[in-house]
């Protein structure tokens, strides 16, 4: 499968944890996309020289060519599900107490 | 050259390390928590990068990383990313926490 069809798949698993199997609905939340949008800056920086340096490489066929900052928008989803399942296991733990 | 990417990680957590020391968001004190959010999506993660590597889909210049690989060609610091930059989204999240005072759902 295609890096943009995953992309794209990972994403909607992503909503689909956060509001239907771990309930946290951070996707709902001021606090997530307050936090969501700064992450968001230090990632299009990170994620920027690591492409632009070519530290990491895509194949042109497995990516659908739009482009930001030097990173292929399929990163942007890639990162969204990375930051947003692991913010939301984080508060689903928080509220399990655990410590 | 070859310390690029992992230097690019190293600069992630120094960078956020003050939220933890000077505004006390409590991430890596509590560590069982930490890891318990952190560890399962990291294994996701790494899945979807070997099967990309496997695939050909994306790869790494061989002069900008360690060249420390790990099975199925993993260079170490992909299974580096994937454990600080979640690291970084939580201490970055708990930080707005810590100065807006808005609520995550998780207060008691």
């Amino acid at each position: 499968m295609s890096y943009t069809a995953l992309s794209v798949i990972a994403v909607a698993a992503t909503v689909a944890v956060d509001l239907a199997v771990l309930r946290t609905r951070l996707l709902l939340r001021r606090i997530y996309w307050v936090a969501y949008a700064i992450v968001l800056v230090f990632q299009l920086l990170v994620n920027g020289v690591l492409t632009g340096r070519r530290v990491v490489r895509y194949d042109p066929r497995t990516i659908i060519g739009w482009r930001i900052a030097y990173a292929p928008i399929e990163d942007l989803f890639f990162g969204f599900a990375l930051v947003t399942l692991t913010l939301s296991m984080w508060v689903w733990l928080g509220r399990r107490a655990v410590r | 050259m070859h310390l690029i990417y992992v230097a690019v990680l190293v600069g992630c957590l120094l960078v956020t390390l003050p939220l933890e020391i000077v505004l006390r968001v409590r991430v890596y004190a509590r560590w069982r928590r930490w890891l318990a959010a952190v560890l399962p999506v990291a294994i996701c993660f790494v899945c979807w990068d070997l099967y990309a590597i496997s695939r050909h889909q994306w790869w790494y210049d061989g002069r900008q990383i360690l060249g420390w690989r790990l099975a199925g060609r993993l260079p170490i610091e992909e299974l580096l990313f994937f454990l600080v930059v979640p690291t970084c989204a939580i201490l970055g999240f708990e930080a707005v926490r810590a100065v807006t005072g808005w609520r995550a759902g998780d207060e008691r």
